[in-house]
């Protein structure tokens, strides 16, 4: 059974660049560039993982997963989340709100790559 | 013969009833009870302090002199009253809505909260008021001396009991006008007091004029036979004397403190005022239906040579009728006492509210926050000053012996305060009047009144008789009775004609002349068009007011609880949990009229200030922090600029550091969005590059494919520099305009093919060439810039199938427009106050730049001297640029 | 206006526009005579002024036709202005208090 990522971003180049990187590593990636219907669509593709931007039209990224882990059968889902705007509070907020990991663009895609691991490694091991 | 020990018991006793209905009146009002307290009958009752002892007594011994010339005295008034429709129902609603305290406050209010305004008007209103005040002890030492005469046990000591009637009513005006503060508390207990007091005086003097007419001369025939039979027997009256009384009487009516305090600051329902304006002339009549009988009995029974002064008091001692003469005597007792009261009051008022707090304020100045008790400071203020005030009187009275006529003193008085007249007319009824145009017209007339009326009256000793008969170095044509050479005036009426119109041409004329600041034209519109009631007097900018101190503050002013109950209303109206309200600008508004309710509108103003303009950073902090950067300092050094018209520069300068702070704040929110906005493409580059780097196999298509992404977001962030560094060199005001000349079309000719070239989209661009021939004096480069970035902005944004952008150009009022429209579903109204700020951008469309065009359009604008907005409602999206036409611009 | 001015119309009869009219337009003129009133007073008291005075002999104005004729004018006054202020209270009620501080606003 493939893994499957949901890739929440709204700029298409950096959601191309994760899709090619990922789909590499055997990963199954379905993206979506708008933050109003971001909580529905993860409910439908029910992915292994999600990762997030912050910065999203519509609804941020911090609404869209403090709604998302009060949701049933939410609390666990791996959710990695990028910002543009470097700033401390963003990662205290993001802490706040239930994230899994929280990366600062830019980033290496190593760095990328190695988050997902992890995650999904700690998701399966429970 | 009633002695004068039942004389003193009696007007004991009658003091002892008047503090208790004071305070009963107070009590009841406390508790909530008694309506009848805000009746239209005691509104009505109170404003008789306009009759004072002067027209108790005065009256009769003016209608012996000169006939019905008295008369005059309350037709001025009546005419007022009758046209109440025109100017007291606008009186009194500038005063309830301003929360006004005094005169002085109203005109300090009007004319943009000018305390020196206030300080003059209170100085004219204390010296117009001192001798009016001597004026009601003489006319009660002279009654009392009336018994004294007859009195054989020889007690009677003058200059003692001048000094305890005088101490006495202090004592009471102290303890009933500065029970509270606040003007909104009205003070029921004087109020009605004096209303009581105003029954027992028209009742004296009826009592008295029933007993001449019918007890005396036995009827109204042979009283009117009598009449006539005198030596004041037919109808002599000057021309000029009669309708200069009648107008000046109806000008003090309005401006005299007293009456202000009673009709419009204790006012509680503008109905009243309609009830008013036929019972208080019906209050007039009355009281001076009899005067006439009385002097003409006065003038037939007494020997030659008394006083007709005191007519009322010795017409019935004479006729042995005791009783009545205690009566007559308790009515004249009560006249002065109330005028001396409610003046006491309202004098008071204005010297603590304009002179001593604004003092004491200044003495506070740099210790940042207000320290210490203010209401308790400001009630001993007051308190001092209605002592003080008294002792003025006392002292007036004993220094000028209490020798003139009675009326004249009054009369003098009227024409001092008179002089108000042109600039509160002007404040109510035209926007125009300025604060310089009071100022100057009020110190004409000022001058004159006393060049001409109170030295020349004050005897020899103030006035040189060689003064008054050749003019002072000799020129004659300035003699003070005669001035401009034009003799044989009455010198009455001489004064009241020169003073008052070259007092209201000094005023119409400087306010034509000088410019209002701001506010005084905010509060101008306010006071004219008070029955409109549209805007707010003036915003505070207190989003970093401190909501703590500012209660700290009122509580201290209006008293824990009120302070407690208003600041918690206005929490409850701003929908919040907390239990302090939000400093937004209207309630700072609304707080300030509280405040200015017990303090003044100057004094107000200056404490919020004083809270919200400084949030407790002292200056050197300020100017660490405007050394940061050169931005900032200049931006200070603008405001250092502007403070030169403003009041005080420190107060300004922690103004200004407010300013700075959200400066600071915007920057933060400025730099993290710059942050975003580098981040994002950069983001992309670095994750193609390394996959480009590091993938293997990767096919040429994909390749080429990822070298463009790279190549596009690497053209981003040059796109995005350019525009931060254009931005910031506009904001910083460092550019340096290429000023050059050409014709609008030829601008614009420029720019429509910079912006469509190279691009397929096919944008129609509809202009009319014949009216762009328009010359244009500035930076032609700049300008273009602005014109290419709206047709870039129709081209990417406008979503018609067939997209036509129309550029029309219009002069209007002097300045060039430019409305470029298009036929797009244009700007949702919600993001309409938003498109000109950095990085808006409309809709999450990430195909422009980074939001900064318009941003810097507006920028661009600024510095060409115009200004660039958003027309809503044209069909589509609509920008207008405007600038001032090249000719005028080039005259600047 | 026109909703509470119906209902008050309405048990006038089968021309309720009629009265209405005369009722509003009543009051306005009232309003109108209110505020003319001043005028007439300053001339009512300015008149005495064109009377003959003591210099000439023997036409004088006695003091008690003077007194008479300041006090009816003076009485007059406060009477039309007693009228003025019940008939406005009285036309007050029967309308919308708000309707009214309009009319007196304007």
């Amino acid at each position: 059974m493939s893994r499957k990522v949901l890739l929440i971003e709204d700029e298409p180049n950096i959601a191309e660049a994760i899709r090619f990187l990922l789909t590499r590593e055997g990963w199954q990636v379905q993206t979506h560039g708008d933050g109003a219907d971001a909580l529905q669509v993860i409910r439908a593709a029910n992915p292994d993982l999600v990762i997030l931007d912050v910065m999203l039209p519509g609804k941020s990224g911090m609404d869209i997963l403090r709604d998302l882990r009060e949701q049933d059968g939410m609390q666990s889902l791996p959710v990695l989340m990028l910002t543009a705007r470097g700033q401390s509070r963003d990662r205290e907020m993001a802490e706040n709100a239930g994230v899994s990991r929280f990366m600062t663009k830019p980033f290496s895609n190593a760095e990328v790559l190695t988050a997902v691991r992890d995650l999904h490694a700690q998701a399966t091991r429970l | 013969m009633a002695t004068l020990n039942i004389l003193i018991l009696v007007c004991l006793g009658y003091v002892v009833l008047l503090f208790g209905v004071a305070f009963a009146a107070d009590r009841m009002a406390a508790a909530g009870r008694g309506r009848w307290l805000r009746s239209p009958v005691i509104y009505t009752l109170s404003l008789s302090i306009y009759c004072t002892a002067w027209t108790f007594y005065g009256a009769v011994g003016n209608a012996a002199r000169s006939g019905l010339e008295f008369v005059t005295i309350y037709l001025g008034p009546t005419l007022v009253m009758v046209s109440w429709w025109w100017g007291l129902r606008k009186l009194v609603r500038v005063g309830r809505s301003q929360r006004v305290t005094s005169i002085a406050d109203l005109l300090s209010s009007r004319y943009g909260k000018s305390n020196t305004l206030a300080v003059c008007v209170t100085i004219l209103a204390v010296l117009g008021g001192t001798p009016y005040i001597a004026l009601q002890l003489q006319s009660i030492t002279l009654s009392f001396s009336i018994f004294a005469e007859a009195d054989t046990s020889g007690l009677y000591r003058e200059g003692s009991s001048v000094f305890w009637v005088a101490a006495g009513l202090a004592m009471f005006a102290i303890l009933f006008g500065t029970r509270n503060l606040d003007a909104n508390e009205r003070h029921h207990g004087v109020v009605t007091a004096i209303a009581l007091e105003s029954v027992v005086k028209l009742f004296a003097l009826l009592a008295v004029g029933i007993f001449v007419v019918w007890g005396v001369a036995g009827g109204m025939g042979p009283m009117m036979d009598r009449i006539d039979a005198s030596e004041i027997g037919q109808w002599n009256v000057d021309a000029g004397r009669w309708t200069t009384f009648i107008f000046l009487s109806a000008a003090a009516f309005v401006c005299l403190p007293r009456m202000f305090q009673v009709m419009i600051v204790e006012n509680d329902d503008e109905g009243h005022l309609r009830t008013a304006a036929w019972a208080f002339p019906l209050y007039l009549l009355l009281m001076s239906l009899f005067v006439v009988p009385i002097a003409v009995v006065g003038l037939d029974l007494l020997p030659e040579g008394s006083n007709p002064d005191l007519f009322v008091l010795t017409v019935p001692l004479s006729q042995g009728n005791d009783w009545l003469a205690m009566l007559s005597f308790i009515g004249g007792f009560s006249s002065a006492t109330s005028m001396v009261i409610v003046t006491a009051m309202a004098l008071s008022t204005m010297v603590s509210n304009h002179v001593v707090m604004p003092i004491w304020l200044s003495t506070q100045e740099g210790s940042g926050s207000i320290s210490g008790d203010v209401r308790n400071i400001v009630l001993m203020a007051r308190r001092v000053s209605i002592a003080v005030i008294m002792a003025l009187g006392y002292f007036y009275y004993s220094l000028s012996g209490g020798g003139t006529a009675l009326s004249s003193i009054g009369l003098i008085a009227f024409a001092g305060i008179s002089q108000i007249l042109p600039a509160l007319v002007g404040g109510l009824f035209w926007r125009g009047a300025t604060r310089t145009g009071a100022l100057v017209g009020l110190s004409v007339g000022f001058v004159l009144w006393i060049y001409t009326l109170l030295l020349p009256g004050m005897g020899a000793a103030w006035m040189p008789a060689s003064i008054l008969e050749s003019g002072p170095f000799g020129l004659g044509w300035l003699r003070p009775q005669a001035l401009f050479g034009i003799e044989g005036i009455d010198p009455m009426v001489h004064t009241v004609m020169w003073s008052l119109s070259l007092n209201t041409v000094a005023f119409c004329v400087t306010s034509l002349l000088s410019f209002p600041s701001p506010l005084e034209r905010l509060q101008g519109a306010q006071f004219v068009n008070v029955f409109d009631h549209s805007a707010a007097p003036r915003g505070w900018t207190g989003s970093v007011a401190q909501s703590e101190d500012l209660m700290i503050m009122t509580q201290r002013i209006l008293g824990a609880g009120p302070a407690q109950e208003f600041f918690q209303a206005e929490a409850e109206q701003q929908g919040g949990r907390s239990r302090l309200p939000e400093p937004t600008p209207g309630f700072l508004n609304r707080l300030e009229r509280e405040l200015s309710g017990s303090v003044g509108a100057a004094t107000a103003h200056a404490m919020i200030g004083q809270i919200v303009g400084g949030s407790s950073v002292s200056v050197e902090d300020l100017l660490a922090v405007a050394d940061e950067s050169a931005q900032l300092l200049e931006y200070s050094s603008q405001l250092e600029v502007k403070s030169a018209e403003l009041s005080r520069t420190a107060r300004k300068l922690r103004e200004a550091n407010t300013k700075l702070t959200q400066v600071s704040e915007q920057k933060d929110s400025f730099l993290s969005q710059v942050s975003h906005e580098l981040r994002t493409p950069m983001t992309s580059i670095r994750a193609f590059s390394e996959i480009m780097r590091d993938t293997r196999g990767l096919s040429g298509t994909e390749q080429t494919r990822y070298a463009a992404i790279i190549h596009d977001e690497a053209l981003r962030l040059t796109r995005l520099l350019d525009d931060l560094l254009d931005l910031s060199v506009l904001e910083s005001g460092q550019v340096s305009l290429n000023v050059g000349d050409d014709s609008l079309r030829s601008v614009l000719d420029r720019a429509v093919s910079s912006a469509l070239a190279g691009t397929d989209e096919k944008l129609a661009v509809r202009r009319s060439r014949a009216s762009e021939r328009i010359p244009l004096h500035t930076d032609l480069d700049r300008l273009g810039q602005v014109f290419i970035n709206l047709i870039s902005n129709a081209r990417k944004y406008c979503e018609s199938p067939e997209p036509v952008l129309t550029i029309s150009a219009h002069d209007v009022g002097g300045r060039l427009v430019i409305d470029f429209t298009d036929n797009g579903s244009g700007i949702p109204p919600e993001a309409q106050s938003m498109v000109f700020e950095k990085f808006a951008r409309v809709g999450g469309d990430k195909a422009g730049g980074a939001g900064l065009g318009l941003a810097i359009c507006r920028e661009i604008m600024q510095r060409l001297g115009g200004e660039i907005s958003y027309l809503p409602g044209q069909g589509g999206a609509a920008f207008r640029v405007s600038l001032p036409l090249a000719y005028q611009q080039a005259a600047q | 206006m026109t909703a509470e001015e119906n209902s008050e119309a309405k048990p006038s009869g089968p021309r309720p526009s009629v009265f209405l009219e005369r009722q509003s337009y009543r009051r306005r003129r009232l309003t109108d005579a209110a505020r003319l009133l001043p005028f007439l007073g300053a001339a009512l008291f300015a008149l005495p002024l064109l009377w003959p005075g003591q210099s000439i002999e023997g036409q004088a104005v006695p003091l008690s036709s003077a007194m008479f004729y300041i006090f009816a004018c003076w009485g007059g006054l406060i009477l039309v202005g007693l009228i003025f202020g019940v008939a406005a209270r009285r036309l007050r009620t029967r309308e919308d208090p708000e309707t009214d501080t309009d009319q007196w606003q304007r």
